[in-house]
């Protein structure tokens, strides 16, 4: 590895790392009530919302309604951004020779479940499908509201581990609002500032056109691009305004709003880990799950750096060396002011966290290369993760490797203190099981289909196959980076693409909450000899090998078909 | 039930002014303010016409230019319809594409391996930088072409180069929008 690509990398771990511990307090204050010194701006503002909601901030839910709120206020988003997407065309800053592919209702209606679920996975060309009215007013929108929904869930999921004989979650809209006004809104406006100063655009201006010193034309498209772009990252969610999405120099102008970017992504989900910790009343707890987030987030740097920077065999004549005046390696869907380094910090941050915004594109990494970005996903976007959805599913995961320990010592396994019983077994068989039910059966579903196979045009063979498995792993994943190859705005595609993304954040998300109300009725079970330690390095060492034979077993037979079949093509 | 499907909708509305007027209504005045020239995409104007913007990638075809990468984007270069190749490593066409571009290249340069950048496509189609290998590549052509010594292109070259920002973030790059214009200005074209 070279120099400047690893220092990159650990400096970006480390500041991390750092700032885990406050950003975690400061949730843990904003979700419990306490004071915070946004409070002189944002409490008037969330009094105002209640009233004109009819909201009473009181009000305590239990696990049903809390999941039944989370449910229809998805519902209300889909709907409202299904019609926007319908109506554009009469609607604001619609220009009709530029935005030429039209919003078909099963296109609308797949981008609107995209869009509410933080899949933000895109079937259509931003900058000639999209106005701008749809891109601020429906887009971004969803992409606060998306994260702050997925924030919330996370929240009451730590409440009801925390819970103390009872079930007490919290209250969705309070904890929806505080996570916009607190936490989502703030952030965004002081990092969409930031973007501006560095070259990201934020006008309304009608598409400029260019004449070259050469005499050619060229159109450029304009819009408000900074307030998405920093939203899509910071609410994990990902979909570009443009095609090219994080690759496009509008949207990711130098290698500093790349790294802010990621930042943005990282930080919270990172920093919820402390969040948990802190509210269980145990913040080794919370420091063992990041501790186990950044062992697997640093060995995906580590192989697919590797990878990349090896190149492409099968190019002859070329220079793909590493040296002072070219970064070498995998150039192909990759930008020069980001090189190996760059492309792959954000490739590897990106299939960790759910969050489709990638700088470089996925369908022309190297076959193992790219393998390594659809195992993140398949793991189950729980190194860091999605914006509260990423903590439920690393805790869900520890579940799994606490009842795996208990059967080796044949101890009813626990957590926290508490028993894993039947009840909490069940919901953690739905959740785990969710995944491969819904990944695979769609796979073999497309690639046995003459609809299916259609979307196959530019790669085929065992890279189309990656290209389908890749396109199903990050829908449900609700992470939305894809094989861009694969032609996914067919009928086929936009539904079967929606579905995996719905089973994907309420199919999760409602067992998880479901698993940690539960958990929050029973008595504390003091700790004895044969109590496994869920804070200690062999604990963490079960966890990171119990998420990669999950992966493997699951999921084995399909990389071989894809990636490694792939791999042995490319030869030496 | 009725009382939360109700708030869900007013809460959906409610949020929607809040965040999809009034904050990039906010944050649009502050950008222009506080920084018009790259929030209106930093256009470059010659002779009161925009020619380009200074971070969107342009094709240049003329051997007296510096050439960009290849591009994927629309006919290449369309800045209205950013794409990749989307070729995968094995993929025929994107072997034949590079053994081509090669081929061509290396009648400037015989026998020296072409900087890889050169021969592949960016992931936008809109990039607007080539390495400072892939522009050292060019000096002899364009030397050529506009009857100028090897160093003083080079010099310019130098001056267009970008480091790494704060030292250790990205790789150094060149602007080739930015140094064909310079280029025009100090060496113009032989008619």
């Amino acid at each position: 590895m070279d120099r400047h690509s690893a220092i990159q990398y650990l400096a970006f771990g480390i500041i991390v790392t750092f700032l885990v511990k406050p950003l975690g307090g400061y949730m843990e204050r904003v979700f419990s009530g306490k004071r915070t010194r946004l409070d002189r701006l944002c409490l008037p503002v969330e009094r105002f919302i209640y009233r004109i909601t009819v909201v009473d901030p009181a009000v305590e839910m239990p696990f049903g309604q809390y999941a039944t709120c989370f449910v229809l206020f998805g519902l209300a988003c889909t709907l409202l951004l299904y019609g926007i997407l319908r109506l554009q065309g009469v609607l604001p800053w619609f220009f009709a020779d530029y935005q030429t592919t039209p919003l078909s209702p099963a296109l609308a209606l797949n981008t609107a479940i995209s869009f509410s679920t933080t899949t933000t996975w895109q079937a259509y060309v931003g900058e000639n499908t999209m106005s701008y009215f749809s891109q601020v007013m429906g887009l971004c929108v969803q992409n606060f509201l998306a994260g702050a929904a997925g924030l919330a869930i996370g929240v009451a999921f730590i409440r009801g581990l925390a819970g103390q004989l009872a079930e007490k979650l919290g209250n969705f809209w309070v904890d929806m609002t505080r996570a916009l006004l607190w936490i989502l809104l703030p952030g965004a406006l002081i990092g969409a500032i930031f973007l501006v100063w560095q070259g990201v655009p934020m006008n309304f201006h009608h598409y400029v056109v260019a004449h070259s010193i050469e005499g050619t034309q060229q159109v450029i498209a304009q819009g408000p691009v900074a307030a998405l772009e920093i939203i899509k990252n910071l609410g994990t969610n990902g979909g570009g305004f443009f095609n090219a999405n994080g690759a496009h120099p509008y949207e990711n102008p130098t290698p500093l709003t790349n790294f802010l970017e990621l930042m943005a992504i990282v930080l919270l989900p990172a920093a919820l880990t402390n969040t948990f910790g802190r509210m269980v009343g145990q913040p080794r707890q919370g420091w063992l799950l990041y501790g186990v987030m950044l062992l697997l987030f640093g060995l995906g740097l580590i192989f697919v750096h590797r990878f990349e920077q090896r190149g492409n065999p099968l190019l002859s004549g070329v220079n793909s060396r590493n040296s002072q005046s070219q970064s070498g390696g995998n150039m192909e869907g990759k930008e020069v002011r980001f090189g190996i380094g760059g492309s792959t910090l954000t490739a590897v941050v990106t299939s960790n966290t759910a969050t489709g915004s990638n700088n470089s594109m996925d369908d022309s990494y190297t076959s193992l290369g790219g393998m390594v970005l659809l195992v993140n996903m398949l793991l189950g976007e729980l190194v860091f993760g999605g914006l509260g959805t990423g903590l439920f599913s690393m805790v869900m995961a520890a579940a799994i490797a606490v009842f795996l320990a208990g059967l080796m010592v044949g101890r009813t396994p626990e957590y926290l203190g508490r028993k894993i019983g039947p009840a909490e077994n069940k919901m953690i068989m739905l959740y785990a099981l969710a995944s491969p039910l819904v990944v695979l059966p769609l796979t073999a579903i497309a690639i046995s289909t003459r609809l299916g196979l259609a979307g196959l045009t530019v790669n085929t063979g065992p890279h189309g196959f990656t290209g389908i498995l890749f396109a199903y792993a990050s829908c449900f994943a609700n992470n939305g980076q894809g094989f861009a190859s694969l032609n996914a705005s067919t009928p086929f595609y936009t539904l079967t693409t929606a579905l995996a993304m719905i089973v994907g954040r309420y199919g999760l998300a409602i067992p998880a909450l479901g698993f940690a109300a539960l958990f929050g009725r029973q008595r504390n079970t003091p700790s004895s000899l044969g109590t496994l330690p869920t804070y200690s390095f062999v604990f963490g060492m079960l966890l990171t090998t119990c998420l990669i034979v999950m992966v493997a077993l699951s999921y084995l037979p399909a990389l071989a078909l894809g990636p490694v079949l792939e791999r042995l093509l490319l030869g030496r | 039930m009725k009382k939360n499907l109700l708030t869900a909708i007013l809460m959906t509305l409610a949020t929607t002014i809040l965040l999809g007027i009034i904050y990039p209504l906010v944050l649009t005045g502050i950008a222009q303010v506080l920084f018009p020239r790259q929030a209106n995409g930093q256009l470059i104007q010659k002779n009161g016409k925009v020619v380009g913007s200074a971070i969107i990638g342009q094709a240049f075809a003329g051997p007296g230019y510096f050439h960009s990468r290849p591009s994927a984007a629309g006919n290449g270069y369309d800045a209205a319809n950013s794409n990749g190749s989307q070729f995968g490593p094995t993929n025929h066409q994107l072997i034949d594409r590079v053994k081509a571009d090669v081929a061509a290249l290396q009648v400037e340069n015989p026998g020296v391996p072409v900087p890889i950048d050169l021969v592949t496509a960016s992931g936008s189609g809109l990039d607007p930088h080539i390495s400072p290998a892939a522009a050292a590549f060019q000096v002899p052509r364009i030397a050529r072409e506009r009857g100028t010594g090897w160093e003083q292109l080079q010099g310019l070259v130098a001056k267009h180069t970008e480091g790494r920002q704060l030292g250790f973030l990205g790789e150094p790059r060149v602007n080739v929008l930015e140094l064909n214009l310079e280029l025009d200005e100090k060496f113009p074209l032989k008619k």
